[in-house]
């Protein structure tokens, strides 16, 4: 369970997050939606151990991410940031290898090297393994930086927009995929995401975060937040729910 | 991540292959045209040789550490104006000693004190502009190179005051000249220089991790900030002690860096780091061999660099924009 408290965060003057209190389910996908701006990434950023907050706490399996050593924390909860950069020259296993690092701290074994192997299958980079990254697409390089994070084998994987630069077929099999990872079971992992389709939120999140202007909106099953009303305090435009499937398909108007 | 690498090209071989190419330059430049009293000759090129390499590997080996930690590949820590600062500190002992006085200074204890100024302003430079974290590099170099304009105007100043044999000796010392160097200021640079190399290579996994750039870095556990400050205490120590040797060779360490990643063609620091040193040595021996053996010039190899230095930064800078 990650649990957040009163969490407030400011970028010198400017606040935020706003007294964020949130308790994140250890299994499934939890979506967090919400306008540019809204601090979504900010939040994933503060839960990572990566941004400390002004005020207020963060737990993480009650671990502490600040009072405990980096790679510890590192072992504990993955995050894939925005627009990384990444060393020209590097390949994509290489890059996914150093999801490893947590784990052996430049002295890879072979349990690395088969979960390095496992995450490229998961994410359909055998083909691309020994091709430099700046060589790639960009649905290619979100692909192999999604298979790092994986690759980290933590029981939390927090992505921000992982879906930035993905082909309608690799979006939904990237979900599919974290929709697989996140069911229970002994390797089963909670992931936190940050998106801005909403119909992919509606289609696979179990959970969903709506915030606004650092606050938390609402957060519910996909069901009680994706509703028009909600959606239209969170966003202020108009939009319609339409049943398609048993599931809800997100109209903006 | 050893395992899959095992497919790619080995970068090992061509670092072995660089090491030979350096050591039969060496042999060339300590035993060709080797004439007359072989035993003084010979103890005069080993010097000279001695200085050539560990200054190249020094140069090399600093820009590659200095260019990770800044995330930059157009750098050289010579940016923030450790050159300046030797070129000032030459000025004013000069105008201050008159050029006979400066000249009968004690080499080696000019050496030492020169590199301890040198340790300490980079040092000062790189610490106490870091103290908000290793996000502030941009701001420490800026800083350096607002500081670097700062001294150069004033050498430039004290140089106008001078009369003209005194400018001569200040011309002299503001390129590298590797052609009297301190026999005891080297046993000392060797002991520094190779110390700092062995604890960069030493660090070389962590830098590989550095490389993917701060925030990435931090997320994957490393303690990012501690291994700039850590980096930067090593750059501060390897350019200093250069400079202090034989005087600034601000480009050198960008053709060396450059070189060293093509011929590595890799990521991984630990072929880098040394693929840099060994290309900076080859640059060095190579050019001096030439000049001084083949074309018979003198202290004209530092100003040769510097002219296909600044054309491969210009290069650099272009190739990006148009990437």
């Amino acid at each position: 369970m990650i649990e957040v408290r009163s969490l407030s965060y400011a970028a010198g003057a400017t606040p935020i997050l706003h007294e964020v209190g949130l308790d994140l389910a250890p299994r499934g996908i939890t979506a967090l939606i919400g306008p540019n701006g809204a601090g979504k990434s900010t939040l994933l950023h503060c839960i990572a151990g990566l941004a400390r907050p002004g005020a207020g706490t963060v737990r993480i399996d009650g671990l502490d991410p600040f009072a405990v050593p980096d790679r510890r924390r590192a072992r504990q909860v993955a995050l894939l940031q925005q627009s990384p950069t990444v060393a020209s020259r590097l390949r994509v296993a290489e890059l996914v290898g150093f999801g490893r690092w947590p784990h052996h701290a430049g002295r890879p074994g072979p349990e690395d090297a088969r979960v390095v192997a496992e995450a490229l299958t998961a994410f359909e980079l055998d083909a691309l393994a020994a091709r430099p990254l700046d060589t790639l697409s960009g649905g290619q390089r979100q692909r192999a930086m999604v298979a790092m994070a994986y690759a980290q084998a933590t029981p939390w994987l927090l992505l921000d927009e992982p879906l930035n630069a993905l082909d309608p077929r690799h979006a939904r099999d990237l979900m599919a995929r974290l929709h697989d990872l996140s069911r229970p079971g002994p390797d089963g992992r909670a992931v936190v995401v940050v998106l801005h389709d909403i119909n992919a939120a509606a289609l696979w999140a179990d959970r969903v975060v709506a915030m606004k202007d650092g606050r938390v909106i609402a957060s519910a099953g996909a069901d009680e937040v994706l509703r028009a009303e909600i959606l239209e305090e969170v966003f202020d435009t108009r939009f319609e729910i339409v049943p398609h499937r048993g599931r809800q398909l997100v109209v903006t108007l | 991540m050893a395992e899959t690498a095992g497919t790619f090209p080995r970068p090992a071989r061509r670092l072995w292959a660089l090491a030979g190419l350096l050591a039969a330059l060496s042999l060339l430049f300590l035993f060709w045209h080797l004439r007359g009293p072989t035993g003084f000759i010979l103890s005069l090129r080993a010097t000279r040789l001695a200085a050539l390499i560990l200054v190249g590997a020094a140069t090399g080996m600093a820009t590659v550490l200095f260019q990770t930690v800044a995330a930059n590949r157009l750098l050289t820590p010579g940016i923030v104006g450790i050159d300046a600062l030797f070129i000032f500190l030459q000025t004013a002992l000069v105008a201050t000693l008159g050029g006979l006085g400066y000249a009968l200074l004690p080499e080696f204890g000019r050496f030492l004190a020169e590199t301890a100024l040198l340790t300490l302003a980079a040092t000062a430079l790189f610490g106490l502009l870091l103290r908000r974290g290793a996000g502030d590099v941009t701001r420490m170099i800026l800083t350096g190179v607002i500081l670097g304009v700062l001294l150069r105007g004033l050498a430039e100043l004290a140089q106008r005051m001078l009369d003209p044999s005194e400018f001569a000796v200040v011309q002299q010392a503001m390129f590298a000249s590797f052609g009297s160097v301190p026999t005891g200021a080297l046993w000392m640079a060797a002991v520094v220089l190779v110390g700092a190399g062995a604890l960069a290579i030493a660090m070389a996994p962590a830098l590989d991790v550095a490389a993917l750039g701060r925030p990435t870095a931090r997320g994957l556990g490393l303690a990012h900030d501690r291994l700039a400050v850590a980096a930067l205490m090593l750059v501060a120590a390897m350019v200093a002690v250069a400079t202090a040797l034989v005087g600034p060779v601000t480009f050198l360490g960008l053709i060396a860096a450059a070189l060293g990643r093509v011929l590595a063609g890799t990521y991984r620091h630990a072929v880098l780091l040394p693929a840099a040193g060994l290309s900076g040595a080859a640059i060095l021996v190579a050019g001096q061999f030439v000049f001084e053996r083949l074309l018979g010039l003198h202290s004209t190899l530092a100003v040769l660099v510097e002219f296909f230095g600044g054309l491969l930064f210009l290069a650099l800078v272009l190739n990006r924009r148009s990437a």
